[in-house]
Formats: structure tokens, C-alpha cells, sequence
């Protein structure tokens, strides 16, 4: 795969928790995405992120909004042009030139959008919506087969029966109903990548759980990799192999799931673990009071660019901090973090770990 | 002074009811109902208007005592100064300007549709030319331009005229199909459709254009009225061909004959009254198309009622205490209630918490 | 054949506890329903329930379960085709001698009720404020329209209120379009605060935040409340962020109350199915992973509701005689709680000895005897 010959001087590259359940199939590397706001500013919304995905596994992109995960997840699904970096298919690089190109890159990448209301059109019953992509990725079927395959489809994501759902356009159907027909519809090509923008966050908390199942029930019929983007670490927890922490645009933390929820080596994923809400402790916490630290990232005090962008909210930060953005430093052979103060966040993890050698992704 | 404004929860239970309850006739407003019949009425009688005439229209009558005769048995809306049957010229009049006015609508549309969603669509210098042209058409005074214009043409019959009003009525359509386009645009269902591979063409002809639909048709009806309006006076004044017997005709020989002053009221009233039923029904129907197809809209005026008290937005919820005294109504006003939806609703509400026992099951 | 659950037992929160002396809103037997060309639905059915002044109650529940309705249909915000069919609103702050029913209160004796005694946060921010008012105006906007304060005082007002919430003076004159949505929701709460209310009503506030900031907001919340006094009424469909925060917690499910208890016992100690499924519901961060199976099914039309306890279809401890019983309130014997309620007859809640068999199902009642 990669040249063997500049083996040396390339840093290491990090195990990955998913590597285990099946073959690399999307592999993104550098990926940066810049957006040009009037008066000469940029936005830098996504900066050199890396991600592999493999069949059946599930990686999971945490961050709050504004973080760019949303923006990564568009560019890997070929909706954004990346300002820099490549996205390799089965080791095939991607070129969307043409629509032909994105119409095949389509039938093996799919994404599910994040609001159930919205992401479907009012004007067309839910059968229109099965049956577009069907044709256009599974080639010239006839109505029967169609109707079938569309039925199949609907079975699938427990929809039944199918004739009742097929007939009904999205305001009959609940918040629910509809995310699925989402999923239906993004099977309908075929894929071996789902990637899904925030799945559940705006579906009530009962059904949550629900869908998820559905989702992993998925994966394994399907061996879809699939890329799970949320905001909630504790679903994360669950739900996938590997975690990534975004943070203004990078990634600041990434390892195995258990392991970044249940010790987490950068200070922002330190802060998003203990922010979840802790039913055990009952308000401790809340009670005893919180920082103050209300500012966002991008609001006024925001670091300079080539500083840790966390650098303004961290307990830890030091001159070095501000000066110089730490690249993903290795902690063990399957985690890795950005930060200088390692040592001082996460000390059980960075004295014993591999040495702090330079990671690529 | 600001109050909080009463909350608009989203109505709860929804998603297991039963898709359409009521038909889409009953749910029309009392407007668009009488809109609705009124146009019937004119297109019924364009259509069969001219096969029943009982005189030619253009035929001209040589026998002096028949000129500008009051209605009688024998014409039914009288006589022009020169003989000829008013009403037959009415029954022809009214085809020849709904069909014309049709044809602008039909053409104008296609042109503000085309225009508009391209615009919206491709975004960047296209929408910048589009929109120039938009305005530049926008600006430009129509009726004088029409006249001119129909001054210059070789021929002035039916067709130059439907060209020219298509071709000066669709701007303003353009611009409000733009505009909707632009928003639907951004929607999260479009962007879906470009995932599941989509091409550009299809995405707008099968995904944005179905969601405007009522835009489009209360833009075409829009346009008719104007087309109704527009060619009556453009024939009026004396601009295009006179010799196709349409309303704007009959008006332009009565004003030049001087009907008004030999008080033959039979020969503008017919017309004008015509002209202004027809534009009447128009609107009338644009306020139907507008609650049909926004949902919220639909349900304004059945909500904005309770007990036949009309509650504005910014009253509080109102309290209701078991059953209200039914309150004895006189047969007109019985009458007049069988034809108003909220009180349908109303009623049938009533209806059922009386009927309810007071503890047990639901 | 209907089973009576006994004698009406008294009305939770009422007296006693914590929060002693008279409740400050008393909600009885609240009954909302909207009118539809469909027929009436009954969004929110003969519901009560007592807030005490400095109390945290927390009303929880899936969408369309009541709980917004509840809490706007007592105040009478809701639009048509939204009537009030029953019950009564009992308010009687620090400032009254005497209780005011606000469901028979006339348009202007409303109006002095809003915002001076009652008070409300949207869940929305970047909806409920105006976009193109600066927040100053917006500031003062309310306060002078119920505090009849000249316009410098009122901006000085303005300026202490986000000195409170913790938004420095400059922005002041900023645009909620300028402001992130942590401070947005923050000038809301500002906003809800600015006359010293007794209750302020909190419709998810924190729900479109991400949890850094709900954290932060949530606290600056606690704080505020702990200085002023005033008792907060908080929706959510978090359940999870109740047991932190409440006092106590109203389990709402389709218009209907379920259970309502204080928050160490709801979290240890749920009486009614539909609650032990909700705690389940949630993904804990730390400690052992659990098995997690969420709720399958949906809520119920509530254009027909079926008979019996609307939960019956999604419970897996119902019984036959769960669609025959009518639905009513009663005290969990078992709870350290006096007023811990429950809607459901049946079912023993879950205690850590008790046997740790597959099936929980228990048809002993906890509650008063049943009569069949």
C-alpha cells in the first residue's frame, strides 16, 4: 500500500481499534478544508484530519458544533472539495471529476443527514424516495423488481408492513419513521460506507437506543463501515470501536472507545467526559459550581493559528501551548492525543506508555 | 410593549392518524368555493357559449327600429347601434377572452418558471444575468410598451397580442419563484438527493418544482387576471384588432357609439360586469390554492374561531368548562352556519364532550 | 368492571418535605385539549401537581407526551385550536395574600401576572429572540414593560442582568446573531429574570447546547436560584440531567402523569414501568457498560386513546386488567418518599436484593387495595 522506501522517516502509524473487524475500505488523509469569509478572513474548518474506516466497524467523530465534524463528513462523502489532503476508495484514489465519477463514488458512499424533518421532501411519498436511488445504482429493474427491492429495503429497516410506509409522504410518518426511511434510502445504493451526521440527536431519548440497534444490526448484515458523528460521548461509548475527539477543526484525542471514555488523555476530552451528566453522583459536581470558562471556539481571544486551538479554555496550557499546535503524539499502540502537557493530563497513561514519538493518523 | 406570544406546540398524536380526513372540497374556504363555481360557470360558458348563440354576433341588421333596442323577447340583452345581438356577442366575447388570457397565463408561467428556478439554481453570474433581466422587465411600463408595440407589429390579431402579454407578464413571477427556489435550495432534502446521485436536471424538475407547486398556480392565475384585465384595455382603447368579437371589443364599440349617453345600458353592462366576475373569481380562487397548499394556512381559519368568538393571536387560551348551553339559533342563522366550517367544528366538538359521561372510560 | 384504587390520596408535593409552607403553583386536575377537524385531542388529561417556592422540579417525558402543554396551557400560552377543558391553576407568590386562580384571570390581570410572577424560558434562544433588536433593547424592551423603569435605569438594569448571567457589559449592544448559542440561551434566562419572578418556567433549555455549555449553563442556573429564590419548572426529555439538577421529577406519558417523586427516588427507587425503561434508556459514561435496549414501539394517537393505561402496548409487566383500570395517582407504601406516586397498581419497584430473576413481572400491588 504505502511506499515502503520513506518507511523510516514516516512516523508511526497508529493501530486502529476497527482495523480488527474487517478491511480498510475509505481511507482519508491530511484532509483540511478552508472557507473564505468576506474581508480577507478564513475559516478553518477542518484541519488535517485523518481517518480510516473498515467494513464492519464503527468509528465515532465527537465533537461539539463547530468543531468541523460535520464538514469532514461532507468531504468524505464528496460533497465538499477538501482544500488539501486525499481520500483513497479500496485503495483507489479519489477523483471526483464528473458526475459519472460521483454517481459510482455514491454507490459506495453514502451519508445519512442529521434532521429526520427535513432531509425529506414533502412533496413525495415515501416510495418515490426508495425507488429514485434504486434505479439509479442498481441499474435497469423492472417495476416488480423495484417494488420488491423497495420492500425489501423497508423490512430491513423494520419499516412493515412495507405497502403502508411505501404510500405515505413524510408528514404522516414521526420523527422516527422518517430516519429510517433515511436509512433505507442510503442502502438503496449499495454502499460499504454509511456515514451518519448525527443520527439520533434530534430524535426523542426512548427511540434512541432503538435506532442505534438498527444501525448495528445493519453493520453486521451489511458490513457497512460506518462512521458514527455525534456530539454525545456516551452514546460514542457504546456504540463504536474507535473514537476520534474533534476540536476546532482537528483531532485531538483518538483510540479505542473504552479507553478514551474511561480515560481520557486530552484535556478536552477530559472536560466533555466529566460535562456528560452523572446520574450517580447526583449534582456534585453542579452543585459545587463549574468555571466560568464560557468562551467558544472563534469568539473573541481565539489562539493564533499555529497555537493549540484549546489553548485559551486548558487548565494545562503553558507558553509552549500558545506558540507551537502539538501534532497527535502517541501514547500506546492504538492511542493517541495532541497535547504538550500529556505528562501532567494524563500521567498513569503517558509514563507508561510508548514514547511520545509523532503519529500520522 | 412586548407580551409573550401564545405557543404553537406541535399537535401531538399525529403520526397514526389516518392520512386525509376530509376531502379537499370540504376543506376549501366559503371564498374559494364561490371562486371555484364562478369560474365553472365562465368556462362552461366558453365553451358552449358560441355553439348557442342565437344570432351572429357580427351580423348587422339593417332594419333601423331594431338599433339599441332595450333587452326584449327577442334579444335577450338588447341590440347594438347597428343591430346585432348583444348577448351572442357576449357568449363569444367571454370564450375568445378566457381563452386568450389561458394562453398568456400558460406562456407567461413556462417563462417565469424557466427563469426563475434557473436563476435560483445555478446561483453565481447566471443569477446575476437572470435577475438583470428579471428587473429590467420588472421596470419597464407595460401598457404604453404594449401599445407601441402593437402599433409597430404588422398583424395585431389574437396572437401578437398573447406574445406581447406573455412577454411582459411574467417578471414578477420570476422574481417570487426565484426567491422560493433560493430557499429550497439549501434544504437538507435536496442535498439528500445529490447523495443518493441525482443529476442537476432532475433534481429540480422532480424535487424542487413539486414543492411549488401552488406557488406556480397562484402565480398562473395571477397572470390570467392580468391577461383578462390587459386585453380589455388594450381592445378598448383601440389597439388590436377589432375584428374578433371580445369583450374589450364590445366596450370600445359602446364607448365610441356613445351607449352611455343614449343610456343603452345593455351594451357596457353585460361586458363590464363579465370582466369583472371573471377577475372576481380569480382571486377568489387564489386564496383556495394558497390554504391548499400551505397546510398551516388551511388551518387559520378554523382555529382562529371558538364558540364563534373570533380569537386574535395574542389572546390567551381560552378556558372551557364541560358543556356550553346550546344556544337556540333562528333557521336563517341555522342556515347560514351549515356552510361555516369552524362552526362545523365547533359544533362536533360539543357534540362530543356532551356525549361523554362524566367519569369511565374514553 | 373498573378497579378503584382506593381513596384519593392528597395531591403530590402538597405541604411538608423541604419546601415547607404554601406551594407557590398549584396545578389540579389540568385537562388540554386541541381541536382538530378530527376531533378533539386530549394533549394533556386531568393532570396535578405542586411546586414549592425554591424548588426544582423537573417534568420529563418523549415528545408529545404533554409536558410543554402542560406547562403552557397553566400559564395560557397556547394558541388555537388549543382549550383548556378542566381543572384549575392555583398561583399565590411572595408578593400575594392570596391565591389567584390563573385560568379565570381576564386578559389584563394576565398580563400582570406574566413575567412580574411567572416567568419563561424558551427552548430555542436563536428563535425566541428578536433578530434584529439589539439585546439592550430587547433588556430593556421587557423590563420597562413591566417594571415601568425610565429608560437609563432600565439599561442599567440591563447591564447588572448580564452581570449576573456572566456575559460581559460590551455586548450589550451586539445582535443574538452575533452572540454563540450559550450566551443567547443565557440573555434568555437574564431576560426571564429581570423582574424577580417567583416561578420560571424552563422548556429545554439547554437541549440544542452542547454538553460543555449545558454543564456551565445548568450551574449558573443553581446559582441563581440559590440567590433569588425562585422555583423553576424544567422540561426536558433528559432524564438523565433531571436526577442531577431536580428536586423532584413528574413522569409525564401521553398527556397523562405517570409518576412523581423526588429525584433520589425516581432514580433508585421507579415505581412505574414506563420510568424503570426510561432510566434505562440512557448510555452511562462510567461504569460497567450495561445492555441497553431503549423503549420499542411509539406513543399511542391520542385522537383515540385506547382504554386503560396508555403505556399498556410498550409495557412488558402489563396485564389484561391494565386496559380495564382507570388511571389515577397513588402512594408508593414502599417509598421514603410520602408523596412518591405512581400511576401504576401493579408492579413492585426495582430493589437491588430483590430476587434478580430474567422476569420482573409482579402483580402484588404496592399500592392502596384493590377492589375487583
Amino acid at each position: 500500500m504505502s511506499s515502503q522506501a520513506a518507511d523510516e522517516q514516516r512516523p508511526a502509524v497508529l493501530e486502529s481499534a476497527a482495523a480488527a473487524r474487517g478491511t480498510l475500505v475509505l481511507e482519508a488523509a491530511g484532509l483540511t478544508k478552508d472557507f473564505r469569509l468576506g474581508r480577507g478572513q478564513i475559516l478553518h474548518a477542518v484541519r488535517d484530519v485523518s481517518i480510516r474506516l473498515y467494513r464492519g466497524a464503527v468509528v465515532a467523530l465527537v465533537g461539539e458544533s463547530g468543531s468541523g465534524k460535520s464538514t469532514a463528513a461532507r468531504m468524505l462523502a464528496g460533497q465538499e472539495h477538501p482544500s488539501a489532503g486525499t481520500i483513497r476508495l479500496n485503495d483507489q484514489l479519489v477523483e471526483l471529476s464528473g458526475r459519472r465519477a460521483f454517481r459510482r463514488y455514491k454507490s459506495e458512499v453514502q451519508l445519512v443527514f442529521q434532521d429526520p424533518f427535513a432531509s425529506l421532501n414533502p412533496a413525495h411519498t415515501v416510495r418515490h424516495h426508495i425507488e429514485r436511488p434504486l434505479r439509479l445504482h442498481r441499474g435497469q429493474l423492472s417495476k416488480d423488481e423495484l417494488w420488491k427491492q423497495a420492500a425489501a429495503l423497508m423490512d430491513q429497516v423494520r419499516l412493515t408492513p412495507a405497502e403502508n410506509f411505501l404510500a405515505k409522504y413524510p408528514h404522516e410518518l414521526s420523527g422516527g419513521q422518517r430516519q429510517r426511511v433515511s436509512f433505507a434510502r442510503a442502502l438503496a445504493a449499495n454502499p460499504s460506507v454509511l456515514l451518519a451526521d448525527e443520527p439520533v440527536s434530534m430524535l426523542d431519548v426512548s427511540i434512541r437506543l432503538e435506532m442505534l440497534a438498527l444501525l448495528d444490526d445493519l453493520r453486521q448484515r451489511f458490513q457497512l463501515a460506518l462512521l458514527y458523528i455525534t456530539h454525545d460521548i456516551a452514546s460514542a461509548r457504546y456504540f463504536a470501536d474507535e473514537i476520534l475527539v474533534m476540536y476546532a477543526g482537528q483531532v485531538v484525542e483518538r483510540g479505542p472507545a473504552e479507553d478514551v471514555t474511561q480515560q481520557p488523555a486530552h484535556p478536552y476530552s477530559q472536560l466533555l467526559v466529566s460535562s456528560a451528566p452523572d446520574p450517580d453522583n447526583l449534582g456534585a459536581a453542579l452543585r459545587n459550581g463549574t468555571g466560568r470558562d464560557g468562551r467558544q471556539p472563534g469568539s473573541a481571544g481565539s489562539p493564533p493559528e499555529n497555537a493549540c486551538q484549546f489553548s485559551a479554555r486548558c487548565p494545562l496550557a503553558i507558553d509552549r501551548c500558545r506558540a507551537e499546535a502539538p501534532p497527535l503524539l502517541q501514547i500506546s499502540s492504538s492511542r493517541a492525543a495532541a497535547c504538550w502537557r500529556l505528562d501532567a493530563a494524563a500521567p498513569s497513561l503517558y509514563a507508561g506508555g510508548e514514547g511520545g514519538g509523532n503519529v500520522t493518523s | 410593549m412586548t407580551t409573550a406570544l401564545p405557543i404553537n406546540v406541535e399537535l401531538p398524536g399525529l403520526s397514526g392518524a389516518p392520512a386525509r380526513q376530509l376531502g379537499r372540497w370540504r376543506r376549501l374556504p366559503l371564498k374559494a368555493k364561490a371562486g371555484v363555481i364562478l369560474l365553472g360557470f365562465f368556462v362552461l360558458i366558453a365553451i358552449i357559449g358560441p355553439l348557442v348563440t342565437p344570432y351572429d354576433p357580427g351580423f348587422q341588421n339593417p332594419n333601423p327600429a331594431l338599433s339599441m333596442n332595450a333587452p326584449s323577447a327577442a334579444h335577450l340583452l338588447g341590440t347594438t347601434q347597428s343591430g346585432q345581438d348583444v348577448l351572442s356577442q357576449l357568449l363569444v366575447g367571454i370564450r375568445l377572452t378566457l381563452v386568450l388570457a389561458l394562453l398568456v397565463g400558460v406562456i407567461a408561467t413556462a417563462l417565469s418558471v424557466i427563469v426563475g428556478v434557473a436563476a435560483a439554481f445555478l446561483g453565481g453570474i447566471w443569477d446575476e444575468l437572470l435577475s438583470l433581466a428579471i428587473n429590467v422587465f420588472l421596470v419597464i411600463p407595460a401598457l404604453p410598451l404594449l401599445i407601441v408595440l402593437l402599433g409597430y407589429l404588422p398583424h395585431t390579431g389574437q396572437t401578437a397580442t398573447i406574445l406581447v402579454l406573455a412577454g411582459l407578464g411574467w417578471p414578477w413571477g420570476a422574481r417570487v419563484i426565484r426567491a422560493q427556489t433560493l430557499t429550497i435550495r439549501n434544504r437538507d432534502f435536496i442535498a439528500a438527493s445529490r447523495e443518493s446521485g441525482e443529476s442537476s436536471w432532475r433534481i429540480i424538475v422532480s424535487e424542487i418544482v413539486p414543492n411549488e407547486v401552488s406557488l406556480i398556480a397562484a402565480n398562473f392565475v395571477n397572470t390570467v387576471l392580468y391577461a383578462i384585465g390587459a386585453s380589455v384595455a388594450l381592445a378598448f382603447i383601440g389597439v388590436t384588432n377589432l375584428s374578433s368579437w371580445s369583450l374589450g371589443t364590445m366596450l370600445y364599440w359602446a364607448e365610441s357609439q356613445q351607449a352611455l349617453q343614449f343610456g343603452a345600458w345593455w351594451w357596457f353592462v353585460p361586458p363590464g360586469l363579465a370582466v369583472a366576475l371573471m377577475g372576481t373569481s380569480l382571486v377568489l380562487l387564489n386564496t383556495g390554492i394558497d390554504e391548499l397548499g400551505n397546510p398551516r394556512l388551511r388551518d387559520a381559519n378554523q382555529r382562529a374561531k371558538v364558540n364563534g368568538r373570533r380569537l386574535l393571536p395574542t389572546d390567551p387560551t381560552p378556558v372551557l368548562h364541560a358543556a356550553l348551553p346550546s344556544e337556540r339559533r333562528s333557521p336563517v342563522t341555522a342556515f347560514m352556519r351549515s356552510f361555516s366550517r369552524s362552526a362545523y367544528v365547533s359544533d362536533r366538538a360539543q357534540r362530543l364532550s356532551a356525549a361523554k359521561p362524566s367519569e369511565g372510560e374514553r | 368492571m373498573t378497579t378503584d384504587l382506593g381513596d384519593p390520596v392528597p395531591v403530590p408535593g402538597a405541604g411538608g418535605g423541604r419546601f415547607a409552607g404554601e406551594p407557590v403553583l398549584s396545578i389540579r386536575d389540568l385537562s388540554v385539549a386541541y381541536r382538530t377537524m378530527a376531533g378533539d385531542v386530549r394533549a394533556v388529561d386531568r393532570v396535578s401537581m405542586d411546586l414549592n417556592p425554591g424548588e426544582i422540579v423537573g417534568l420529563v417525558g418523549e415528545s408529545g407526551s404533554g409536558k410543554s402543554t402542560l406547562a403552557y396551557g397553566a400559564t395560557r400560552l397556547l394558541r388555537a385550536p388549543a382549550v383548556i377543558t378542566g381543572g384549575s391553576v392555583q398561583y399565590q407568590g411572595r408578593r400575594m395574600d392570596t391565591p389567584v386562580d390563573v385560568l379565570q384571570l381576564s386578559n389584563s390581570q394576565l398580563a400582570g401576572l406574566r413575567w412580574r410572577e411567572i416567568a419563561i424560558v424558551f427552548q430555542s434562544a436563536m428563535n425566541a429572540l428578536n433578530p434584529v433588536m439589539s439585546v439592550r433593547n430587547q433588556l430593556t424592551d421587557v423590563i420597562r414593560a413591566h417594571l415601568r423603569l425610565p429608560l437609563r435605569a432600565a439599561t442599567e438594569k440591563a447591564a447588572g442582568l448580564l452581570d449576573m448571567v456572566g456575559i460581559p457589559r460590551s455586548r450589550l449592544h451586539s445582535y443574538p446573531h452575533e452572540l454563540s448559542g450559550g450566551m443567547r440561551q443565557r440573555i434568555m434566562i437574564a431576560m426571564a429574570l429581570a423582574t424577580d419572578p417567583e416561578v420560571v418556567i424552563m422548556d429545554e433549555p439547554t437541549t440544542a447546547l452542547d454538553v460543555v455549555v449545558q454543564r456551565e449553563i445548568l450551574g449558573q442556573i443553581l446559582e441563581l436560584k440559590e440567590r433569588l429564590g425562585f422555583a423553576i419548572l424544567f422540561i426536558t426529555h433528559d432524564l438523565s440531567l433531571l436526577l442531577e439538577l431536580a428536586d423532584r421529577i413528574a413522569v409525564m406519558y401521553a398527556g397523562q402523569l405517570m409518576e412523581i417523586g423526588t429525584a433520589a427516588e425516581i432514580h433508585h427507587e421507579p415505581s412505574h414501568p414506563y420510568t424503570k425503561r426510561l432510566l434505562h434508556s440512557f448510555p452511562a459514561l462510567r461504569g460497567p457498560r450495561k445492555d441497553l435496549t431503549g423503549i420499542p414501539g411509539t406513543p399511542p394517537d391520542l385522537h383515540s386513546p385506547p382504554p386503560g393505561c396508555p403505556f399498556l402496548p410498550r409495557c412488558t409487566e402489563g396485564t389484561d386488567a391494565c386496559s380495564r383500570i382507570e388511571v389515577r395517582l397513588s402512594r408508593v407504601t414502599s417509598s421514603a418518599d410520602p408523596e412518591h406516586l405512581t400511576a401504576c397498581p401493579f408492579v413492585l419497584p426495582d430493589r437491588p436484593d430483590a430476587a434478580a430473576s430474567g422476569s420482573a413481572v409482579s402483580v402484588r400491588p404496592s399500592t392502596e387495595e384493590l377492589t375487583t
